[in-house]
């Protein structure tokens, strides 16, 4: 091994224990920043040393490649708006999984022009897998993009007989795959792998509903990370093995997570679209209930003399931007003796930790979040549960109708609450379809309209009251 | 050789497991961009692919992969540092007022 082999190798290992510095440092908010900042130095010093390498000869594309991702990238970083990020995360998911395919592609071609002609099989199979997963996510993580951005319908869009064409698709890949392992020289088979990967990461995430969304982002998350860990073994490189390791399993963590957040499993999100689940039972008995409208001047005044508040926020909060509001209300409740917490459901929102994001933005200490486990056994005791456009993850049929779709899922108990306000655009159902014993309760009130202009007036009630 | 590689996988999947197990639901979207910043590694395998002069097509495939993956990193790390800079614990309550005076214009 030649010094320079050497210096390239030594910058990996530091770059390899700083990232894992890195992510352990998000185990504490305080500390995140700083560790964070650890693994972006450990970014440049693999970056350096792999610059060195005796292989690159020519710089130009390099240097041309650097400054137009950089110029890219700096509006990605630091111009997206909080409310954009699940299709900002979305849409680098793509960029990932697209530089872990090309390196694939230009590996394979290489091989046979110009390059020694022959592969291992074990090679071979790791090109396969890096560059078969890469394009399934590339497209997956565009649609999800696409949906999230609601540039494509957000609902589950479905026809006849999907699974079967995903089955005969992901069958043919496999059947390509073998294929060239087995001979590398058929070029064919490889090209048009990929072209059957993409199209079927388009149509696995084409059905799939906008509240699913947080299994799939972090679902894709895994593929992007598994596809960098292959390219890792195709190119002998031990940083790249790592990385997509490290990647892999928090995006396959996140997705248990979220999943059972569901109650539901990864083969149920991916091949059984939730949007048209049967609603005609709950619709039947519904027409003999009615909800309860409150004003906000009412609402106001429950709001101003309670003593434990819980805001419960949900995606109706981040469509609306309403958490500047949000906070503004919760200080003035605050200023007046009360206390406020704020409950957060793991799947609230388009992903993993969407509403902690917004509320952080929006000022909102963090020691005021609180999941789902932590609160749980308050809301007996809290006078006022304030829900904001959130609807599956506080309906009580998930803890008493075993034909509900949502049975079993875990939810927030804010139907334990002394009062719960509801704030909702109208009587529209959820992401489930299904009714919400919630907002028919005795102890609930509705109050209609959009959540951010609500809020608003809640606000200036409270200070009237 | 592969095998070797295979343990480097192994154990760098299982210490990223039990790190990240840890990782609070509060922090779970930083943690996203922040894995998604860290696989811009892929760079390094872009960047020989681009530099090493094997041909058109892998220096212009080379040349994609490094915008992408140089994109991921800057805006991955940028935004990561965005996020955590938001997440601040509860001020004493005399700063609260104070607060509420500088609240951030709401987004449109």
């Amino acid at each position: 091994m030649s010094a320079r082999d050497l210096a390239t190798q030594l910058s990996y290992l530091a770059a390899s224990v700083l990232f894992i510095i890195g992510l352990r440092s998000l185990t504490r908010p305080e500390a995140a920043r700083r560790g964070m900042q650890q693994a972006a130095v450990g970014m440049l010093l693999a970056v350096c040393g792999t610059l060195i390498n005796h292989a690159i000869v020519d710089y130009r594309w390099i240097a041309a490649g650097l400054v137009l991702g950089a110029l890219i990238g700096y509006p990605l970083g630091m111009w997206v708006p909080t409310t954009a990020l699940p299709q900002r995360i979305a849409m680098s998911l793509s960029f990932g999984a697209l530089a872990a395919t090309l390196v694939g592609v230009s590996e394979y071609h290489h091989v046979f022009h110009g390059g020694e002609g022959l592969i291992e099989p074990g090679r071979m199979a790791a090109l396969g897998f890096e560059v078969l997963l890469g394009s399934i996510t590339v497209t997956g993580a565009l649609v999800a993009f696409g949906k999230l951005q609601e540039v494509i319908p957000s609902r589950p869009m479905t026809y006849r007989g999907q699974n079967f064409v995903n089955l005969v698709l992901f069958v043919a890949a496999v059947a390509l795959f073998v294929l060239v392992v087995v001979d590398p020289t058929q070029s064919g088979a490889f090209y048009g792998m990929i072209g059957i990967a993409a199209l079927l990461g388009l149509l696995m995430v084409l059905p799939i509903g906008g509240a699913d969304m947080p299994v799939v982002v972090a679902l894709l998350n895994s593929y992007c990370g598994l596809a960098a860990s292959a390219t890792g073994f195709a190119l002998g490189n031990s940083i790249l093995i790592i990385c997509g390791a490290l990647d892999g399993a928090s995006g396959f963590l996140l997705s248990m997570l979220m999943s059972k957040a569901m109650n539901r499993s990864f083969s149920n999100v991916l091949f059984g679209a939730f949007g048209n689940a049967p609603a005609a039972t709950s619709a039947a008995e519904g027409t003999a209930l009615v909800a309860r409208s409150i004003s906000a001047e009412d609402a106001a005044i429950q709001l101003a003399y309670a003593q434990r508040v819980i805001i419960v926020p949900g995606y109706g909060m981040a469509v609306a931007q309403a958490q500047h509001a949000v906070r503004e209300l919760a200080e003035l409740i605050e200023k007046r003796g009360g206390e406020v917490k704020y409950a957060i459901h793991p799947v609230a929102g388009r992903m993993p930790g969407h509403m902690n994001v917004l509320l952080a933005e929006a000022n909102v200490p963090y020691d005021r979040l609180y999941d789902m486990d932590e609160i749980n056994g308050e809301f007996p005791q809290t006078d006022v549960a304030l829900v904001i456009g959130a609807n599956d993850v506080v309906n009580p049929a998930a803890r008493s109708d075993p034909t509900s779709p949502i049975y079993g899922m875990p939810i927030l108990d804010v139907d334990r609450a002394k009062a719960v306000i509801v704030l909702k655009r109208g009587m529209a159902v959820g992401f489930a379809g299904i009714e919400n014993a919630l907002f028919f309760a005795p102890a609930t009130s509705m109050l209609f309209g959009d959540a951010k202009t609500s809020i608003t007036r809640l606000v200036s009630e409270v200070k009237s009251a | 050789m592969l095998i070797l590689e295979l343990y480097i996988f192994v154990l760098a999947a299982f210490v990223g497991y039990m790190v990240i197990t840890r990782v609070p639901p509060l922090l779970h979207t930083p943690l996203m961009s922040a894995t998604n910043a860290i696989s811009g590694i892929s760079l390094v395998g872009s960047l020989v692919a681009a530099g090493s002069q094997r041909g058109s097509v892998a220096t212009i495939l080379g040349f994609i992969a490094v915008v992408a993956a140089t994109a991921n990193i800057v805006g991955g790390f940028l935004i990561t540092d965005r996020m955590l800079r938001m997440f601040r614990r509860d001020p004493k309550p005399a700063d609260a007022g104070a607060n509420a005076a500088t609240e951030p214009p709401a987004a449109r």
